[in-house]
């Protein structure tokens, strides 16, 4: 091309210029991206760096007191951890099933005209805003969930051994129980959705090949597609549990805000998300501040975790398939 | 239609296995009922109780104090801006750089290490970028202001732009680069006025997904625009908005406060619910050729 548009001195003009802006284009791209990166690094070390007051102050008793009492200057980060930790446990008990249920519907059972309308459907479930889980949650599901749901359980399970302590106490509709089941409820579309891709990749050979050795539905789904995706699947649930952890606004309406550590699933509790939208804007002290900083970063390491786990284990999958096929 | 055939030690192992698998997949069907009732029901509640606080005063007059009537103008118009400008600083950047990770990064180490901070980002907490925006902006300034709410929920925008721009592009095939680098196209050419334009809908579709995500976050507003009882133009203010509103009124004992709440929050979900169907619908990806 070059040897074409030499004797012609217009093109290289040309050529040089359209050389200049691809490399000008190039550095803005290079730029963008490294801005991007380095966006998101901050994300992490600004809050590191912003709740060292906290640490140094209280040291590793920070982890372990579950004591919260801004008054006294004494900030105990066990309750709010121990609520994040019960309401996404709550969240994944109830959701990975019915997620696995959803998928295998979409996948399996559901006629072609219809997968896309449901799914679609599902996928609204994750757009509504998660303040609007919570007034729901608040206003509706609480009342309701109070007077039908939490004496059933309590007639139930009460009685049982060792999980019978759970579901005792007043119910008043609000509290980790009730934070759970609404999270449970806002993480099922992105493991469904995750799952529902998974399993969609499965090769229909390996499938029919299982039909056609007289296997039903279900035993296909269980010994052939769940065993085929697992890698992807766990993936899906981290990304939910990742999801769960880090939910705000809904579980702050519902929660109760307590610094409680309580044997009843009943009572009003809090998780690290509720406790910094309830308590940032009021925190006037900056040692409070910097406890509730930190706490973010606690709640930023766990779902970083939780997610990196995720992201590998989905790559995984994403490269197994690859080699595979 | 095959237990017939089958002999009867056989017809009863046979048997089990269809009542198991019947039973699991009526299991299955109620599970997807159950995420459909959870839409319903909210969506239905929304619309009972959010109607009957909708009036044209919503759009007139600014948040009441306790006690009296009024409407939302201002958190609506706070709301809009703060997302018009979160958008216009997140697009072109999730779109620059997500041309970056299909077009030029591939399997650089930067790519895949800008790939895998942006997933985690796609899903991480958003209070956390809240925090972040208040330590070095916020606590800063010393006042918090619509432009750090801005800023925050750009950065929220971003990884979504991102992740679509770059999946978008990796659709499209290589034969269509390769026609306009062999007309002698330079390569920003090539990828802005032939790639990016193949998959248009795409992209865009992964826009209207990033506003209609960060148009209903409340957490990082918290930190950032908090809330203003007045109507302000000025973005340096704190600024109110719909989600800080809701949340502030939702939580109020006063009557009035919680009827505007539902009426914004019916809003904000109507907004979010058109934006999606929009973008799953109108703005679908034709496949490319």
């Amino acid at each position: 091309m070059n040897a074409i548009a030499q004797p012609v001195a217009a093109p290289s003009t040309r050529d040089a210029r359209d050389a200049r802006n691809d490399k000008l284009f190039r550095w803005v791209l290079v730029g963008t991206v490294i801005f991007v990166l380095i966006a998101l690094a901050c994300a992490a070390l600004s809050m590191l760096w912003g709740g060292r007051h906290a640490l140094q102050m209280q040291g590793l008793s920070f982890f372990f007191s579950a004591d919260w009492n801004p008054v006294e200057n004494k900030f105990g980060a066990l309750a709010p951890i121990y609520g994040t930790l019960v309401t996404s446990a709550i969240a994944l008990l109830i959701g990975v099933p019915v997620s696995f249920g959803i998928a295998l519907f979409l996948t399996e059972m559901c006629p072609v005209w219809l997968k896309r309308p449901l799914g679609t459907a599902v996928e609204l479930l994750a757009a509504i805003p998660s303040i609007i889980y919570g007034m729901w949650g608040l206003f509706v599901f609480a009342p309701l969930f109070a007077e039908y749901v939490q004496p059933l359980l309590t007639k139930i399970l009460g009685g049982v051994p060792l999980i019978g302590a759970l579901f005792q106490g007043a119910p008043n509709g609000i509290g980790v129980l009730s934070a759970g089941i609404i999270l449970s409820v806002m993480i099922i579309p992105f493991i469904a959705s995750v799952m529902r891709d998974v399993f969609e990749i499965v090769p229909a050979v390996l499938k029919e090949s299982a039909y056609g050795v007289g296997c039903t539905t279900w035993e296909v789904v269980w010994n052939i597609v769940l065993p085929y995706t697992r890698v992807g699947v766990i993936g899906g649930i981290m990304l939910g549990l990742g999801r769960a952890l880090g939910e705000t606004m809904a579980v702050t309406f519902v929660i109760g805000n307590a610094y409680r550590i309580q044997p009843s699933l009943y009572s009003a509790g809090n998780s690290i998300a509720s406790a910094l939208a309830n308590e940032f804007n009021e925190a006037a002290d900056p040692v409070h501040s910097a406890a509730l900083i930190e706490l973010g970063l606690v709640l930023f390491l766990l779902t970083f975790i939780v997610l990196a786990c995720s992201r590998l284990l989905l790559l995984k999958l994403s490269r197994g398939e690859g080699r595979k096929t | 239609m095959m237990a017939s055939q089958a002999t009867p030690a056989m017809s009863r192992r046979y048997r089990r296995r269809l009542f198991v698998n019947g039973w699991n997949l009526a299991a299955s069907l109620a599970t997807m009922g159950f995420g459909m009732v959870f839409l319903l029901w909210i969506l239905a509640v929304l619309f009972a109780k959010g109607f009957a606080s909708l009036s044209p005063t919503l759009f007139t007059t600014i948040t009441p104090p306790p006690g009296s009537s009024g409407g939302l103008a201002n958190a609506i118009y706070g709301s809009v801006v703060i997302v018009a400008v979160a958008t216009f600083i997140s697009t072109p950047i999730g779109i620059l750089a997500g041309i970056y990770l299909a077009e030029f990064g591939k399997r650089s180490p930067i790519a895949m290490l800008t790939r895998f901070i942006n997933d985690i980002l796609l899903s991480a907490p958003s209070i956390v970028i809240g925090l972040f925006v208040y330590t070095i902006y916020v606590a800063k300034v010393q006042h918090f202001s619509g432009w750090a709410g801005s800023f925050a929920l750009g950065l929220i925008a971003i990884p979504v732009v991102v992740r679509t721009t770059e999946n978008m592009l990796l659709l499209v095939p290589n034969s269509l680069r390769e026609a306009a680098i062999a007309l002698g196209a330079p390569m920003w050419k090539v990828i802005l006025m032939v790639t990016l334009r193949a998959v248009r809908g795409g992209v865009i579709t992964g826009i209207l997904l990033a506003v209609a995500r960060i148009s209903g976050e409340t957490a990082p507003l918290l930190f950032t625009a908090l809330n203003n009882q007045f109507f302000t133009a000025d973005m340096s203010q704190p600024m109110a908005n719909l989600p800080v509103v809701i949340f502030q009124f939702a939580m109020s004992p006063f009557e009035e406060w919680q009827q505007l709440a539902w009426a914004g929050a019916l809003l904000i979900t109507l907004s979010v619910l058109v934006l999606n169907i929009l973008a799953r619908t109108v703005f679908r990806q034709a496949k490319v050729r």
